[in-house]
């Protein structure tokens, strides 16, 4: 089935299983969102228990994303993976320690003789939810923004500058990304708890971040949003591959693929409306579903945007002609296809785990329920 | 060629792996058998119905739960430091080895995240069945995510199913069957699993001693160490058999690791295995890594016999590697310094044919690239002037494997004593037993470790076997940063080690009367 597919195929399949991989990864950051929260919500400690329970169920589906999410770029793009991991160095062992930290926070935060104590593990549950947010943002701000790397004829690269990828957070840009992904997690987060956790003080504290976070959001969401549609961008020659800067690259994109506009389009007003109908709404609890969902349709498109329609989607600054494409940094058309069938898959793992989250959340957390579980965060 | 390298930064990359690695792998094995332990009990809960086995499954559970979430922690840097600090592996191999980690994702690592949740919030959710299911699939996911990683560290032994491509200048898969079926990757992930659930029997049985000797719990600590040994029995027979197997795979594919291991510098016909030797002295060859014996204690043709079954075949050692031999099926193998030459000669020809195509020019590049072919094999032997530079380390090689077989000895015993003992019904009274079984735990760390020292610094110089010498692989960073990193690791792991060592020891004095937390 596969193998009958042209190696561009293959290779715009697996920029969309990335791109997918990505978007749900965001929609997942709801994770870290709330535990940035947890003590703007949890006023004793018993509600922050409560609180830090509900994101305990649910963190490893985030970092297995995450992971998954590296292992199917090295699979796919893997010059993108030694370009970018190996060169901005800085920013992706950043990345890398707010999830060291946070793997063992929840597990050890309660249990007795933690050494640290568990106040230690609520700050790392804090710097993962802060930093990573913000660091991820940023770093996928480069793929519109550019980075400073040259590849030669063996493909080997080398990072420009000694800075190791940190000098992104100089462009303003690259933040404003940062900064929407870190205030839509805890959007997320505040309606990841008004969805999973039967406790009204909570509920109502998680409804007013609705709007102290929302707001700023915006403000970041639209800066980053417009400035984008009027910047230039990097375009690829479709015969020679050569890398040229082209004005309104990213509108030219929209227009150019229109199912893509809609879909970026269409995930803006799910976003919004399931923040609105909550925050307006008495008792609405299912917000998570349309803001997540339509997280997953922006992200997902922006993605397309960066990758699709002759664009190189982890441009270089410094010599444009080293930017990455999905072409000239893919796997070989048999290892893409080898990948697709795993890919196959796929349907399957979503499967077994919307039964299990299910199954676990088929009733909201309360602090009753907390009191009789043995295996506590 | 060497002296175009950064060593330091090389020296640097392969201490913060090697660091990152061995953290990781404290976790791991007894996550892979905790595991199976814990579904094991479970399934005789379910079967009997008798809430006693639902209490061992609980606390056997929790300790997995604090061991599991450190190993997640220590297993993330591990996917991405082949890419922050081996960029130019990463890119060389991408097209290979990249597809194995990406599997892991989707099919191990969301099976084993997903059901962990089940599994310990699932008790009064879902029906005894379902959660039973659950936490073998748990058992099944962390075990699959173990396949992938050890196929892809198998193909760096033994690369296969593979073509070099001169137009992107990296490896491409050409056959995922003949990776994932390798021998070396099936040998690789069989001797390692199962050495991983012969250190988590060696682990319940150790704990299961220390309340026996204290008096305490001791039906629950009796009924573990039944499920406990059985089990540790059949996996450390069953790691034997695969440890055997790998080394008559490693005498064909690495016969210089295979020499380093067994300490034979000269190889000979019906050759004798080393049982228990000390090196001290540098060698004559003024070589860092090949140390001379000061005694050795040697069983005649035993070593003959262990690689080929034949106590007269022919086993070449760490200078007939360098010199040239003859192997036992006739195939000869050059010397070293041919195989530089070779090397030299590929590596010249990827730049001339690198060049001739920016250039047009179709003649040279088409006779460039019958040289690379001609000469491909031995790619990596270019990169080195000196054939001695293509040692490991003897004396560490030697050293664990040794540590790592003897100890394997130990264990096998131990679990045929615990059954012998419990079966006699006096195992409380055997003190010393009970006491040596507490001080395996260590132990079975010890021997977990010094297998990866075989298996990594064996290999050396190689990170890609014949192809891709340690020193080219690393990223094109500075020596600092990586400092910097190291030492972060070794806080940060360092610090959480603590944490849940003190977490550990505290839940197994609490018991399993206790709650989990």
């Amino acid at each position: 089935m596969f193998e009958n597919l042209s190696h561009l195929a293959l290779q715009q399949y697996w920029w969309v299983i990335d791109s997918l991989l990505g978007s749900i990864l965001v929609f997942l950051m709801f994770v870290q969102g709330g535990q940035t929260l947890i003590y703007r919500l949890g006023k004793s400690d018993e509600e922050r228990t409560l609180l830090i329970n509900a994101l305990g169920r649910k963190w490893e589906f985030t970092f297995t994303t995450l992971v998954t999410f590296g292992g199917a770029m090295f699979a796919s793009f893997p010059l993108f993976y030694s370009t970018s991991f190996g060169g901005a160095y800085w920013v992706w062992m950043a990345i890398l320690f707010c999830f060291i930290i946070q793997a063992v926070a929840y597990e050890f935060r309660s249990k007795p003789s933690n050494v640290w104590g568990a106040k230690t593990f609520e700050v790392f549950l804090f710097i993962n939810g802060l930093l990573g947010t913000i660091l991820i943002g940023t770093a996928v701000g480069t793929f519109f923004n550019g980075a400073e790397f040259t590849v030669n004829e063996l493909n080997q690269s080398k990072w420009a500058n000694p800075y190791g990828g940190l000098e992104a957070v100089l462009n303003l840009h690259n933040v404003a990304l940062g900064l929407t992904v870190f205030f839509l997690a805890r959007l997320l987060g505040s309606l990841y708890f008004m969805n999973s956790i039967e406790h009204d003080a909570i509920f109502n504290r998680s409804k007013k971040q609705l709007l102290y976070c929302g707001i700023p959001f915006l403000v970041v969401f639209l800066f980053f949003a417009i400035r984008l549609l009027f910047m230039d961008g990097f375009a690829v020659d479709a015969e020679t591959g050569t890398v040229s800067m082209e004005a309104y690259k990213y509108l030219h994109n929209f227009l150019a693929m229109p199912l893509v506009l809609i879909l970026f389009l269409a995930g803006v007003v799910l976003v919004l409306f399931g923040l609105i109908k909550s925050y307006l709404a008495e008792k609405y609890t299912k917000g998570i579903w349309f803001t997540g969902g339509g997280t997953i349709l922006v992200v997902f498109a922006l993605f397309l945007l960066a990758g699709f329609n002759h664009t190189a989607f982890y441009p270089s600054n410094a010599d444009l002609q080293s930017s990455l494409t999905i072409q000239n940094a893919s796997s070989s058309h048999y290892t893409l296809t080898a990948m697709s069938y795993v890919s196959l898959m796929v349907p399957f793992v979503i499967a077994y785990i919307v039964w299990a989250w299910r199954a676990i959340n088929n009733k909201k957390l309360d602090l009753e329920e907390l009191r009789n579980e043995d295996h506590l965060y | 060629m060497i002296e175009n390298f950064d060593m330091s930064l090389v020296d640097w990359s392969r201490a913060q792996f090697a660091l990152t690695a061995m953290y990781h792998w404290i976790f791991v094995p007894l996550t892979l058998g905790l595991a199976f332990i814990i579904a094991i009990m479970e399934t005789i809960y379910v079967k009997t119905g008798n809430p006693e086995w639902k209490k061992i499954t609980k606390f056997w559970m929790t300790l997995f739960g604090i061991n599991f979430a450190i190993g997640v922690a220590t297993g993330i840097i591990l996917e991405f430091e082949f890419g922050t600090n081996w960029s130019n592996y990463s890119w060389f191999v991408g097209d290979i080895f990249g597809a194995p980690l990406a599997v892991e994702g989707i099919m191990a690592f969301f099976m084993e995240s997903t059901f962990i949740a089940v599994m310990f919030f699932g008790w009064n959710k879902v029906s005894k069945k379902f959660h039973l299911i659950s936490t073998w699939l748990v058992a099944v996911g962390s075990n699959l995510s173990a396949l992938w990683i050890l196929v892809a560290n198998g193909w760096m032994q033994n690369p296969v199913g593979m073509k070099f491509n001169p137009d992107t200048a990296r490896n491409e898969m050409v056959n995922f069957w003949d990776v994932l079926f390798s021998p070396t990757a099936i040998n690789k992930f069989l001797h390692t699993i199962s050495s991983a659930y012969t250190l988590a029997a060696v682990f319940v049985i150790g704990v299961s001693a220390w309340y026996l000797l204290k008096k305490l719990n001791v039906t629950f600590a009796k009924k573990s160490i039944v499920v406990a040994a059985v089990f540790g029995l059949i996996t450390s027979l069953f790691t034997v058999m695969t440890g055997d197997n790998s080394a008559r795979e490693i005498v064909r594919d690495q016969p210089m690791k295979f020499a380093a291991m067994e300490g034979l510098y000269d190889g000979s016909k019906g050759a004798g295995l080393v049982a228990l030797g000390v090196m001290s002295s540098t060698s004559e060859s003024g070589n860092d890594n090949m140390m001379d014996f000061s005694f050795k204690l040697e069983i005649p043709n035993l070593l003959s016999y262990m690689a080929y079954m034949d106590g007269d075949a022919f086993v070449a050692g760490v200078n007939d590697v360098i010199n040239g031999y003859t192997d036992n099926d006739g195939v000869v193998h050059p010397p070293v310094a041919t195989k530089i030459e070779m090397g030299r000669k590929a590596i010249h020809a990827l730049k001339n044919y690198k060049q001739a195509q920016k250039d047009k020019n179709d003649a040279l590049a088409q006779t460039s690239l019958k040289e690379l072919n001609e000469n491909f094999k031995y790619f990596g032997y270019g990169y080195f002037d000196d054939p001695y530079n293509t040692v490991p380390p003897i004396s560490i090689t030697f050293y664990s494997f040794h540590i790592m077989v003897g100890l394997g000895m130990w264990f096998l015993l131990l679990f045929t004593l615990a059954l012998l003992f419990v079966y006699k019904e006096s195992i409380v009274s055997k003190k010393w037993f009970l006491r040596s079984a507490i001080w395996s735990i260590p132990l079975a760390y010890v021997a977990s470790q010094s297998g990866w020292i075989v298996a990594e610094m064996g290999r050396q110089p190689w990170v890609i076997q014949d192809l891709m010498p340690t020193l080219t692989a690393v990223s094109n960073i500075d020596t600092k940063s990586v400092q910097i990193t190291f030492f972060l690791f070794l806080i940060v792991f360092t610090g959480l080690l603590i944490a849940e060592i003190k977490i550990m020891l505290k839940q197994i004095k609490l018991g399993p009367n206790h709650g989990g937390h």
